[in-house]
């Protein structure tokens, strides 16, 4: 909504026909087996997580803010439901105790950024080391084996033959993008990175703003968490880390900016499939994971390079 | 002798056209004046001939051969300066860092050129001094300068580079009189060291105090090229708009000034002391002042942007005013002097600006109405005549003075009690002008209490119904507008410097 027409075409499309570009390269390399209707429904299934990860990292990079604690919550989180369901042998008590304890991360890490004024790079930055820390010291560095299989369908299952951790995925999205182009709540996200101090004139609560975010970003770190729990069978410890870096990915390849104030939530989708699609063709086509990291990085850079010269070259 | 002379240049952005075939020439050695309705395309001339901007069709000549600029620093070397409208400081650098940016001073020491920061704060201190504007802190960051301070930084960078044509845009828009007689006297001995000035103003009394000729832009063109005395003010303006327009005033309405409903007690911060003062219903109180004598401040704090002592009643109850969101849910409104800094977010667009305090008028249960919302934000864009290619423009691509409009705009909607006016007309055009004294006379006819500060003098004299004056965060003096006079309140605003 941000982005207007006259300089804003090509980072807002321009991530599109690169989406676009990277499925016909893998098309063409590998027709059999990359472009097919199931390793379609594939890559979504193992973009779901990561998207769910990334919508959240959204609403804290608009405000201008970061997150790095998105994958050490998902991690305590699945170890806490898992640890719940089989302490209690309640599913709903399970997965309320890991939502519970996700927004309640959030929220601390909103805290510390609102009141304590501590940079938000600074500030998630220990609360991950800590909650990383703290998910080991719950789950005494071992897996939680041993889940129901009621547990199992949230990652695994398929509602209407579509996987559920889809459904979960898109209906996060539809929320993500009425609340960020339908709402108030959603103009004020934009607002406060745009410029901290005009929105507070302007009579925003800013606090109240900086808190949600995190709070949000901790919501969708726990439903991460919990659908890779439930995908794994087991809750690992370290299940969760590095994917603050691929959530972090997605969502600056969608164009919002690092500054804050602009971006687009289908562009945070986009960012999403481009790196699942990456991982998903370049394993068809049998490359190496040590090489893939590389080319990860190379596209990520590429994007990015590209989207701002675009907007360069689109304002003069 | 023509220094410079710019031939069919036309710039257009994103498929509109801002300049339509502009020819203009540029004597050497004369202040040229241009003037024209906010979003005609002086500015983009400007930085065009500074070599910030590539015309996409268009020769430059300077003294008489072609040039082409890639970047501003070809214009500098070329001996060009520009003085941007909106200021091209960099916030978080000091003053001196901001005055050699790109021009760092080095020593070399084992062979390594460093920056010799001792050096540069002198020299810094020497170019302020010759401006007198030594108060300044050359070693105070640029953020926390007020505008007035800012623009005379601005100012003082691009003399300190001594071109030999200086281009100014807007330079006085924030300065009070008495910082623009000084700016004069400091363009009238650059003029006679053989400086070309060109010189961008929407006060057209300094036009006729300083210019030797004077080019009206409209809508893009090049209207007409003028020797100061061959024109009138009445002239320009109708070149400029299109239209005469016999007033610079609207005619002052008959109203009742209702009971006192404000009163500020005692108010003190770090930049001002003992401040009291009262409002009626319907007023309109001028506090006049001159750059730095604390009036931005206090409307500030009565808006909760500072903190600040003393106590503030308002419609018989004493009432606490910490943040905006107090002051708002008080009905009192506060329209910013710095619109880059409080005013505006400049990534969104005019629509969003236009909406962010209204979005709880516009909103049902949370969710924006787009239809209200359209209409509030193109009823006020036609009621200012706002100059947009579309209300989803983001607002940095605007002209500085319907930026301005963008900013006072959204607090239209809403219906104030108190409508603290900092600046209110910076960069706007005359007939604008004219919009917004009028609207500020409709708001008081309804019993709007309006606190104007501004600099410029004759605004304040014509439109309020009484003057405060304040000078050092003190308040000097209260004047009645029926019988003072611009000298009188320069008397006041003085009043304890001098010693
Ligand atoms: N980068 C840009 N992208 C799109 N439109 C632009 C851009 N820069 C300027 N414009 C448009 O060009 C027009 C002329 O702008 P310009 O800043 O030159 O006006 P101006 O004469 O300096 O006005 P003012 O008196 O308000 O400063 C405006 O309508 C503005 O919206
Ligand atoms: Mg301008």
């Amino acid at each position: 909504m941000t982005i207007s027409k006259s300089n804003g075409f090509i980072r807002k499309y321009g991530v599109i026909f690169g989406l676009v570009g990277i499925i016909i390269f893998f098309a063409i390399e590998s027709p059999n087996y990359f472009f097919t209707p199931s390793n379609f429904i594939l890559i979504s299934k193992q973009s779901s997580i990561n998207i769910l990860l990334a919508l959240g990292e959204m609403f804290v990079i608009l405000t201008a803010g970061i997150d790095l604690s998105v994958g050490a919550i998902a991690g305590l989180v699945g170890a806490v439901s898992a640890g719940t369901i089989v302490a209690t042998g309640n599913l709903f008590l399970g997965l309320a105790a890991g939502i519970g304890v996700g927004i309640a991360f959030g929220l601390i890490n909103g805290v510390i950024v609102a009141f304590a004024k501590v940079p938000a790079f600074i500030a998630t930055l220990a609360t991950m080391s800590a909650i990383t820390g703290i998910t080991l010291i719950y789950t005494q560095g071992e897996p939680i084996w041993n889940l129901p299989s009621s547990f199992d369908f949230i990652g695994q299952g398929n509602l209407a033959d579509i996987p559920f951790s889809i459904i979960l995925m898109a209906l996060a999205f539809i929320a993500a993008w009425i609340i960020l182009e339908k709402t108030k709540y959603g103009r004020h996200v934009y607002a406060v990175g745009g410029n901290i101090k005009a929105s507070r004139a302007a009579g925003i609560k800013i606090s109240a703003v900086l808190v949600s975010v995190y709070a949000i970003s901790g919501l969708l770190s726990a439903i991460g968490g919990i659908v890779l729990a439930s995908r794994l069978g087991t809750a690992e410890p370290t299940a969760g880390s590095g994917y603050e870096l691929d959530a972090i990915a997605a969502v600056v390849l969608g164009g919002t900016s690092l500054f804050g104030g602009e971006g687009w939530v289908v562009g945070t989708i986009i960012g999403g499939y481009i790196i699942a699609v990456l991982n998903n063709g370049m394993t068809i086509m049998n490359i190496s994971a040590y090489y893939q990291e590389v080319v990860k990085g190379l596209v990520i850079l590429l994007a990015v390079m590209l989207t701002s010269f675009g907007k360069k070259y689109w304002n003069e | 002798m023509d220094i410079l002379k710019v031939e069919e240049i036309k710039k257009s952005f994103s498929g509109v056209n801002v300049l339509k075939n502009i020819n203009l020439s540029i004597k050497s050695g004369e202040l040229h004046a241009i003037v024209g309705e906010n979003g005609a395309g002086k500015s983009t001339l400007m930085k065009i001939i500074a070599g910030e901007l590539e015309p996409d069709s268009g020769k430059i000549y300077l003294n008489g051969k072609e040039v082409q600029f890639h970047s501003p620093l070809d214009a500098i070397n070329s001996g060009i300066a520009l003085i941007h409208q909106e200021f091209s400081l960099v916030p978080q650098l000091t003053v001196y860092e901001n005055i050699f940016l790109g021009r760092e001073i080095s020593k070399r020491f084992l062979g390594i050129n460093f920056v010799d920061r001792k050096e540069m704060k002198k020299e810094a201190q020497a170019v302020l001094k010759t401006f007198g504007i030594e108060n300044i802190p050359v070693d105070s960051k640029i953020k926390d300068l007020s505008v007035a301070n800012k623009q005379l930084t601005e100012i003082a960078k691009a003399l300190s580079t001594n071109s030999k044509i200086l281009i100014m845009d807007e330079p006085t828009a924030a300065l009070t009189l008495r910082e623009t007689e000084k700016l004069f006297s400091i363009l009238t001995n650059l003029k006679s060291n053989g400086v070309t000035i060109i010189f961008i103003s929407h006060r057209l009394e300094e036009i006729f105090q300083i210019a030797d000729s004077v080019s009206i832009l409209r809508n893009g063109e090049l209207i007409a090229t003028k020797q100061i005395n061959e024109v009138s003010m009445e002239e320009i303006v109708s070149m400029m708009i299109g239209k005469s327009m016999s007033n610079r005033f609207p005619p002052k309405p008959s109203k009742k000034i209702g009971d006192k409903f404000f009163e500020a007690r005692n108010l003190s911060s770090d930049s001002f002391k003992g401040i009291n003062f009262s409002l009626r219903k319907g007023e309109i109180l001028g506090i006049a002042g001159l750059v730095g004598c604390g009036n931005t401040q206090v409307g500030e704090s009565i808006y909760g942007l500072r903190k600040f002592d003393g106590e503030i009643y308002f419609e018989g109850k004493k009432i606490n005013i910490s943040k905006p969101t107090d002051a708002i849910e008080h009905g009192i409104f506060l329209v910013p002097e710095d619109r880059h800094d409080l005013g505006l977010v400049l990534q969104l667009s005019v629509k969003e600006n236009h909406s962010l305090p209204n979005l709880d008028l516009f909103s049902k249960v949370g969710f924006v109405s787009t239809s209200i919302e359209k209409k509030s934000v193109k009823d006020t864009i036609s009621y200012l005549n706002t100059k947009v290619s579309s209300i989803n423009q983001r607002v940095d691509n605007l002209s500085g003075g319907n930026q301005q409009k963008v900013v006072l705009g959204k607090w239209l909607v809403r219906s104030p009690k108190i409508l603290i006016l900092d600046e209110p007309t910076r960069g706007i055009d005359v007939g604008a002008k004219f919009e917004i004294y009028k609207f500020i006379y409709e708001q008081s006819s309804k019993g709007v209490g309006i606190i104007l500060i501004s600099s410029e003098l004759a605004e304040v004299l014509n439109l309020s119904d009484r003057i405060l004056v304040m000078s050092e965060g003190r308040i000097t003096g209260e004047l009645d507008p029926q019988s003072a006079t611009q000298e009188d309140i320069l008397r006041l605003a003085v009043k304890g410097k001098e010693s």
